[in-house]
C-alpha cells in the first residue's frame, strides 16, 4: 500500500509540473505579450512598458517560470492588477465559500444517489426501478439554474426559510450554512442523478457476478449479498465519478453563484477573464489543476482502500 | 438405503420452454451420484433447482426432498437457512466464484457466522480448521490472503472449504475441476473423494467429462434435452448402456480420429532456442525491474506434412509461443523461421510468411467479429495477400472454404450468431484455411466444445490433413485429443520443453517425471462393456 501510494504522489508530482509548463507557455504564446494583451490595443505605450517592469517581462522566460513557480510554492500567487491586492488572499477568500459549497453539494448528491441507486438495483425492472430512473432521468434533464430558480421562487420568496442570496461570511456559522444551502441543493441535483445512475449499473453488474451465487449458496439473504459482496465492489466506477464531480462543483459552479450571488471561485475566473487579468487567471487555473490532480490521488488511493487488487498492480 | 436427496418429477419451464422434464434423481448419505450430458441439457439448472437457486421467473414443479422435507415448499428465509448448513454447492469457476475484495478468512467465516453457528472466534477456529482439511494450511496460506493471490485450484479449496464449513450433508458440484489442470484436477477430485467417505455427505456431482465420471461416482445418471435418459449404478451403466445417447456420448469421449499416415518432406518451421521476458511490476521504488521467463530455450521443428502436439497446463507458456510463431509476440532471444525466413521483420510481422500461417482459436464465440457476415470473416485472411480474389473468384473461394469444413455455400449469408459452437469452430477452420496456409496452429481449438461435437471436428482435421496434407501445430491440455489427432509431441512445463517424442511413445512410455504426473493424472475411461469404476491413472484410451 506505502509503496503504491509512493507512485501515485510521484505521478501527481509530475503531472503538476506539466500542468504548470503548459499553463506558462499558454500565456506566453497568447498573441503579443500579456502585458499588451492585458491593456488593450489602444493602451499608451509607456503604461504598457511599465507594466512589463511590473509583470517582470524583461527577464528570460526560464526565469519567470521558475519565479512564478517558486512563488507559488511560497504561497505567493502574484498581485491582481486589477485589484491590486495579493491573488493568494483573494483565492483564499474565494475558497471559503466555494470549497465548503462544493463540499456539502457533492455530500448531498452521495446522500441522494447511493439510497436510490442500491434500491433500484435491488428491485432491478421493478415499479421501484423504473420510479427511480424516471426521476433521475428527470433529475439530469433540469438545467441546474432554472432549478435554482424554482427553489428561490419557493423556499425563499413563498416559505421565506432561506435568503435568496448573497453569503453572510463565516462569523455565524449557521447563517453561513444556510446560506449555502439553497445553492448546494440546486448543485447536488444533477450530480445525484448521475451517481444514482452509475452506482445503479455498476451494482446490477456485480450483482450477476459468480461471487454473489457463492454468497447465495451459503445462505445469504438476497439483501445481505447484495450489501456484504455487491457494494464494495460496485464502488469503483463509483468513486471515479465522485471525483470527477468534486473538481466540477469546485469551479464549474459559476452559475448557481451568479444566481444567488456568492462570491466563489467562478465568478473570480469569470471576472479575471473579463478584465484580462492574466495574473489571476494563471494563478487560479494552476490552483484548480492542483485541486483536480489532488482529488485525483484520492481517488486512487480510495480504489486501492476498496481493492485490493490495485495495491500491488503498477 | 434412507435417500439424502430426492428428486421427483422435478420440471422447470420458462414459459413455453420445458427446460426440465420429469427429472428423477436421488443421493443416499455417503453416495455420490454423477449427472452427466451435453451442454444445454439441463444439468446445471437441476443443481439450481436443489439449491433454489433459479435464475429469476423460472418455477420449478414437481418435489425436491431433502430428508424427506420438500424444498419447493418453503419460503425464502427457509431456503436461506438451509443453503450453506445442509446443502452447499461448489461452482466450476474458481477465478470468480470468490469475492476479489474479501479476505479467503472472512469468506469462510461468513458460512458460519451467517448461520449464527458460532461466535467470531469460534468460528475463526472452525476456518482455519476447515481450511487446513482442504489443503490449505492456515500457517502456509494465512486467513488473510485475498483471492487475488492463490492460484486457480487453491481458490477452488477455498470455495469447498466455504461449503463445508459447517458439515453440510448434501454437496453440490457444478463441474468443480472443468477449469482447473489435470493435475490439480485429480488432487481436488481426491479431496471430494475425502470428504464424502470422511464425512458421509451425499455428493450430485455435475460434470460433461465421462472419465471423471467413471472414476469417481457410485451412480451415474445421464442427462439429454431436459431429461433423464439413464440411470444406475456406473459399473452397470458402463457395461450395458440401454439408451443410445449415452453409447454415444461414451464412444465420442474416446473417439480417435483416423489421420492419414504422416508424410514429413522437410523441414518448415524452425524456432531455435527462443526466450521471451514478460517484465514483472517493481517491488520497489528502484528496485532491477524482474523478469518472469515464458519461453526458456525452446527449439523444435516442424517438417512440412507433420502433425505436432504441444501438451502442457494452463500458463505454461503454450499460448506465448503460438503468439511468437505468428509473429504477434517479440522475442528476447533466438529465432523462429519459416522455410528458412524470420517471422519478424525488425520487430513486425513478416507479411510474407504471416499468409503462410494461420491460427484457429479455443473460443468459437468470441474470435468472430459478430456485425460481419460468415461470408466476410471467413474471406477475411484475403487482405495478406498481395493480390486478393475478387468478385466471383472470391465468392468460390468462400465457398470452397466452406464445402471443405462441412457447411454449405449459402451460409456465407448468414451471420455468426446463428450457428452453433461446432458449427463456429468449423468456421474458424474454413477461415483459417481459405489461402491456402502451409502451417496451420490449434491453439486449444477443440476445448470448449461437447464430446459429440469435438469428436466430428476431430474428423474433420483428419480428413482435410488427407485432402490438403495439413502440416499442423496441435496445442491442447488435454492429451486424449492430442494423443488422437498428432504424431509427435512436446511436453512443456513452465516455458520449458522436458519431453519430446513419437506421441504414442511418449503417453505409453514417459521419461520425464512431469510426463509422467500429468499421464498418471489424467481421468481414464473403462472399456465400454464390462468394467466398471476403474482408478485413475494407467493409461490413455
Amino acid at each position: 500500500m506505502g509503496f503504491y501510494a509512493l507512485k501515485r504522489l510521484i505521478s501527481l508530482a509530475v503531472s503538476l509540473l506539466v500542468a504548470s509548463l503548459v499553463i506558462f507557455l499558454v500565456v506566453e504564446v497568447a498573441p503579443g505579450d500579456p502585458a499588451s494583451y492585458m491593456l488593450g490595443i489602444n493602451a499608451d505605450p509607456g503604461t504598457v512598458a511599465n507594466l512589463r517592469a511590473e509583470l517582470g517581462l524583461d527577464v528570460s522566460r526560464a526565469e519567470r517560470y521558475l519565479d512564478w513557480v517558486g512563488g507559488m510554492l511560497t504561497g505567493d500567487f502574484g498581485t491582481s492588477y486589477t485589484y491590486r491586492t495579493p491573488v493568494a488572499g483573494m483565492v483564499a477568500e474565494r475558497l471559503r465559500v466555494s470549497l465548503p459549497l462544493a463540499l456539502y453539494a457533492l455530500g448531498l448528491a452521495v446522500l441522494l444517489a447511493f439510497p436510490a441507486g442500491i434500491y433500484a438495483a435491488a428491485r432491478r425492472g421493478r415499479a421501484g426501478d423504473m420510479g427511480v430512473m424516471a426521476a433521475t432521468q428527470l433529475g439530469v434533464a433540469i438545467p441546474n439554474f432554472w432549478f435554482a430558480m424554482l427553489l428561490v421562487l419557493f423556499f425563499s420568496l413563498t416559505l421565506g426559510w432561506f435568503g435568496a442570496g448573497g453569503f453572510p461570511g463565516w462569523d455565524d456559522p449557521l447563517q453561513a450554512i444556510k446560506a449555502l444551502t439553497l445553492p448546494a441543493v440546486a448543485l447536488a441535483l444533477p450530480q445525484a442523478a448521475i451517481l444514482a445512475r452509475v452506482m445503479r449499473s455498476s451494482l446490477i453488474d456485480i450483482l450477476g457476478e459468480d461471487f454473489i451465487r457463492t454468497a447465495r449458496a451459503k445462505g445469504l439473504s438476497r439483501r445481505q449479498a447484495l450489501w456484504r459482496h455487491g457494494l464494495r465492489n460496485a464502488l469503483i466506477p463509483v468513486l471515479t465519478i465522485i471525483g470527477l464531480q468534486f473538481s466540477f462543483l469546485l469551479a464549474g459552479a459559476i452559475i448557481i453563484e451568479q444566481v444567488f450571488f456568492l462570491p466563489g471561485l467562478g465568478r473570480l475566473i469569470f471576472q479575471a477573464i473579463t478584465q484580462r487579468d492574466l495574473i489571476v487567471v494563471e494563478s487560479v487555473v494552476m490552483l484548480l489543476v492542483f485541486a483536480v490532480i489532488t482529488v485525483n490521488f484520492l481517488t486512487d488511493l480510495a480504489y486501492a482502500a476498496v481493492d485490493p487488487r490495485l495495491r500491488v498492480r503498477r | 438405503m434412507t435417500e439424502l436427496l430426492e428428486i421427483e418429477s422435478l420440471g422447470v419451464a420458462a414459459g413455453t420452454h420445458r427446460i426440465l422434464r420429469n427429472v428423477s434423481l436421488r443421493v443416499a448419505p455417503g453416495e455420490i451420484l454423477a449427472l452427466t450430458g451435453e451442454s444445454g441439457s439441463g444439468k446445471s439448472m437441476t443443481a439450481l433447482a436443489v439449491m433454489g437457486l433459479l435464475p429469476q421467473g423460472l418455477a420449478a414443479r414437481g418435489a425436491i426432498r431433502l430428508d424427506g422435507r420438500d424444498l419447493l415448499g418453503l419460503a425464502e428465509p427457509q431456503l436461506c437457512d438451509i443453503r450453506g448448513r445442509e446443502v452447499a454447492m461448489i461452482f466450476q469457476e474458481p477465478m470468480t466464484a470468490l469475492n476479489p475484495v474479501q479476505t479467503i478468512g472472512a469468506q469462510v467465516m461468513e458460512t458460519i457466522r451467517v448461520h449464527g453457528a458460532a461466535p467470531r472466534a469460534g468460528a475463526e477456529a472452525r476456518a482455519r480448521e476447515v481450511l487446513e482439511r482442504v489443503g490449505l494450511p492456515p500457517d502456509r496460506v494465512p486467513l488473510t490472503r485475498y483471492p487475488h493471490e492463490l492460484s486457480g485450484g487453491q481458490r477452488q479449496r477455498v470455495v469447498i472449504a466455504m461449503a463445508i464449513a459447517l458439515r453440510p450433508r448434501l454437496l453440490v458440484a457444478d463441474e468443480p475441476t472443468t477449469a482447473l489442470d489435470v493435475t490439480t484436477q485429480a488432487q481436488i477430485l481426491e479431496l471430494l473423494r475425502g470428504l464424502v467417505r470422511d464425512e458421509g455427505m451425499g455428493l450430485l456431482m455435475i460434470t460433461h467429462d465421462l472419465a471423471v465420471v467413471a472414476g469417481m461416482a457410485d451412480r451415474i445418471a445421464v442427462m439429454q434435452e431436459g431429461e433423464v435418459v439413464e440411470q444406475g449404478p456406473t459399473a452397470d451403466l458402463f457395461a450395458q448402456m440401454r439408451h443410445p445417447y449415452p453409447r454415444r456420448l461414451f464412444e465420442a469421449s474416446r473417439h480417435r480420429a483416423a489421420l492419414p499416415p504422416p508424410a514429413p518432406d522437410g523441414r518448415l518451421l524452425r524456432v531455435e532456442e527462443v526466450r521471451r521476458d514478460y517484465p514483472l511490476p517493481r517491488r520497489a521504488l528502484f528496485a532491477p525491474r524482474a523478469a518472469h521467463r515464458a519461453l526458456d530455450d525452446v527449439s523444435f521443428d516442424i517438417a512440412r506434412g507433420e502433425r505436432l502436439g504441444l501438451v502442457g497446463e494452463s500458463g505454461c507458456g503454450k499460448s506465448t509461443l503460438a503468439r511468437a510463431i505468428l509473429g504477434l509476440e517479440p522475442v528476447q532471444g533466438g529465432t523462429i523461421t519459416l522455410d528458412g525466413r524470420p517471422v519478424l521483420d525488425h520487430g513486425r510481422p513478416d507479411p510474407e510468411v504471416r499468409r503462410r500461417v494461420q491460427v484457429v482459436f479455443q473460443d468459437p464465440y468470441g474470435s468472430f467479429n459478430p456485425r460481419h457476415r460468415v461470408g466476410r470473416l471467413v474471406a477475411e485472411p484475403f487482405h495478406l495477400l498481395p493480390d486478393p480474389p475478387r468478385g466471383a473468384a472470391r465468392e468460390a473461394a468462400v465457398a470452397d472454404a466452406l464445402t471443405a469444413v462441412g457447411l454449405r455455400p449459402e451460409h456465407a449469408e448468414s451471420h455468426i450468431h446463428a450457428f452453433s459452437g461446432g458449427q463456429r469452430q468449423r468456421i474458424a477452420i474454413a477461415r483459417a484455411l481459405i489461402i491456402r496456409p502451409e502451417l496451420v496452429i490449434f491453439d486449444e481449438a477443440v476445448s470448449a466444445l461437447d464430446v459429440s461435437v469435438r469428436a466430428r471436428i476431430l474428423d474433420l482435421i483428419a480428413e482435410l490433413s488427407r485432402q490438403y496434407g495439413l502440416t499442423y501445430l496441435f496445442i491442447s491440455h488435454d492429451l486424449g485429443v492430442v494423443r488422437s489427432i498428432t504424431d509427435r509431441v512436446l511436453v512443456m512445463r513452465s516455458g520449458e520443453i522436458v519431453e519430446r517424442g513419437a506421441t504414442e511413445e511418449v503417453f505409453d512410455n514417459p521419461g520425464h517425471w512431469y510426463t509422467k504426473s500429468l499421464v498418471a493424472a489424467a481421468p481414464v475411461l473403462p472399456p465400454l462393456e464390462g468394467g466398471g469404476k476403474t482408478d485413475a491413472g494407467h493409461d490413455i484410451p
